[in-house]
């Protein structure tokens, strides 16, 4: 009895109520607003059923092909920055000089703003006068200078590129603390064993590093779906609309009144999010109930 | 064996400088080319200007409305992260404290939402309702909502390693449950509290989405949005541009600076606990 004196449930009630009010409502209001045709030009919101989502998959506006981007995004950003970050951590991780250092460099790019890295962005990749090609020419390489933003073959692998820079950082320095909590004596008795390098990655750092792998994929995940600065930034969807993305097209649709439709991208962002989410959290929660 | 040795080490060496200078070239190059004229900025290149031109960053101060909207952001930040802190430990604190069906249900609830996604538009309507739309108060509430279920999660783990000897000790002497929590648990929290809450601020200071679709008032702009919009008026002025990136960027910088040890271990909590 003491207990529930001393533990009032009062307690949980305002993060609860505001997490319900802002958090939560919108989601479930916006699975409603996605079968009606809720728009800016008119006041009355009706019931349409299942018309947002059949224009979602036939209509000649692609948005299939923005959902298929933004897929797209999440795999290929994760993977560009997590095998690279896994590599760059063992290197730093290694006696060297300075290495605090690099570290610290490294990790910089991940306190900016997606916003300020797609600005420095648009000037680095400057098609005539950017660092990039102005470094191209300057090694006697003129032919490797590119648009890279407006250049259809060029743009998705440039904005791979500037999320890499960015992100990279952020996802080794989860990998550097994960190898840290590995206990020195594994190497040892691997050694003992004759094992080499690619050895002792696969059967110690590998196995131990899987927390850090998991939140690094998890993050990785929710972040690639979610998508939106940097695609608004370093390209707004283009050229054409070959690099729009759901977050994006989300906004297009906000911006030019339709929000019925708008509302039923989020819906199924929001459905598939769920679905990936729920055994993931389950792991998440189920660690700290057996600590 | 030896000589070996050494050739790996300037071999490692060479290859971190070189990866160093990768990210550390744009912001020089933006750091230049912010002190020189409009037409000298155009071409981006290495040179130093003959005169620097500090007027750029007086320019951009005055027409980019830089000190209102670093002051809303300093705001959104303080503010929306206090309350996140706070009210999430809270919560926390008694749902780790006392578990039973009800409570644990309500953990999972919370941090399901680390994987949601907002729905803006939806958002709107319902920020329409309780009269908050467009106010500095609506998007403070719509912060500490949508950083609820990460700050839980990092608490909550948390909470587990306080002893509870301590809550009854203080209980015998007396003491209410809300100054027990503010008076002892909260002070003992505080390792993981900074965590949260430099992790929480750094999020809300480079957020950019939700002001875009919540503030259409530019004096409530914070500084990503105000950048952006300075970009969109200012697109042939580089010089003037980079001025603005470099004013934008050094607040976090010198929060990077001081503050690195936080926010590494900020932004690896839980990477390798579990």
């Amino acid at each position: 009895m003491i207990r529930n004196k001393l533990y009032p449930l009062s307690f949980i009630l305002p993060a609860l109520v505001l997490y319900l009010l802002l958090f939560i409502m919108p989601s479930v209001l916006g699975i409603w607003f996605s079968f009606t045709d809720w728009n800016r030009y008119s006041p009355d919101i009706h019931f349409v059923g299942f018309d947002n989502f059949r224009t979602l998959f036939t209509s000649s506006k692609d948005y299939s092909g923005y959902i298929l981007n933004t897929l797209l995004f999440t795999v290929v950003s994760n993977v560009v920055k997590i095998v690279p970050a896994l590599f760059l951590a063992l290197f730093l991780n290694g006696a060297m000089k300075g290495r605090n250092v690099y570290r610290a460099i490294f990790f910089l790019p991940a306190v900016l703003s997606f916003l300020v890295v797609g600005l420095i962005f648009r000037s680095v990749l400057h098609p005539s006068h950017g660092l990039l090609n102005q470094f191209f020419m300057a090694v006697q390489l003129p032919f490797l200078a590119g648009k890279w933003l407006a250049d259809p073959t060029w743009v998705w692998p440039s904005i791979f590129l500037v999320d890499a820079w960015k992100g990279i950082g952020y996802v080794m320095t989860i990998f550097l603390a994960g190898l840290q909590s590995i206990p020195l004596d594994y190497y040892d008795a691997a050694n003992i064993d004759g094992a080499g390098y690619w050895q002792k990655l696969r059967a110690v750092t590998l196995p131990m590093l899987v927390p850090a792998i998991t939140v690094n994929v998890v993050f990785g995940l929710t972040y690639g779906l979610k998508v939106f600065d940097i695609i608004y930034v370093l390209t707004n969807g283009g050229p054409g609309r070959m690099t729009e993305v759901i977050n994006t097209a989300v906004f297009n649709e906000f911006a030019s009144g339709t929000y019925g439709l708008g509302t039923a991208l989020s819906t199924l962002l929001f459905v598939v999010m769920a679905i990936v989410g729920i055994p993931l959290i389950r792991y998440m929660t189920a660690k700290e109930v057996e600590v | 064996m030896k000589k070996r040795r050494f050739a790996v080490a300037i071999a490692k060496q060479i290859f971190a400088v070189a990866l160093s200078l990768t990210i550390i070239m744009p912001f020089v190059i933006i750091l230049i080319n912010s002190l020189k004229t409009r037409t000298g900025a155009l071409l981006m290149d290495l040179s130093l200007p003959k005169v620097p031109v500090w007027q750029n960053y007086q320019v951009v101060v005055e027409r980019g409305k830089l000190f209102i909207s670093f002051f809303n952001s300093l705001l959104y930040a303080t503010v929306s992260t206090l309350g996140t802190v706070v009210l999430t430990a809270l919560a926390a604190y008694v749902m780790s404290r006392r578990r039973t069906r009800l409570t644990r249900f309500l953990y999972s609830f919370i941090v399901f939402g680390i994987m949601l996604p907002t729905n803006f538009v939806a958002l709107i309507k319902v920020m329409q309702l309780f009269g908050l739309i467009n106010t500095r108060v609506g998007i403070i509430a719509f912060y500490i909502a949508s950083n609820t279920a990460f700050a839980t999660f990092i608490i909550y783990g948390f909470v587990s390693s306080i002893p509870r000897a301590m809550d009854e000790s203080a209980a015998i002497d007396g003491a209410k449950p809300l100054r027990l929590f503010f008076s002892i648990i909260f002070p003992l929290l505080q390792p993981v509290l900074v965590t949260t809450a430099v992790l929480t601020f750094l999020g809300i200071w480079n957020d950019f989405i939700t002001p875009l679709y919540l503030l259409n008032r530019s004096t409530a702009w914070p500084m990503t949005l105000s950048i952006y919009s300075f970009f969109g008026r200012f697109q042939q002025d580089w010089n003037l541009v980079f001025a603005d990136i470099v004013l934008t960027c050094v607040p976090v910088m010198a929060i990077y600076l001081v503050g690195q040890r936080y926010i590494v271990q900020g932004m690896t909590a839980g990477a390798v606990k579990g």
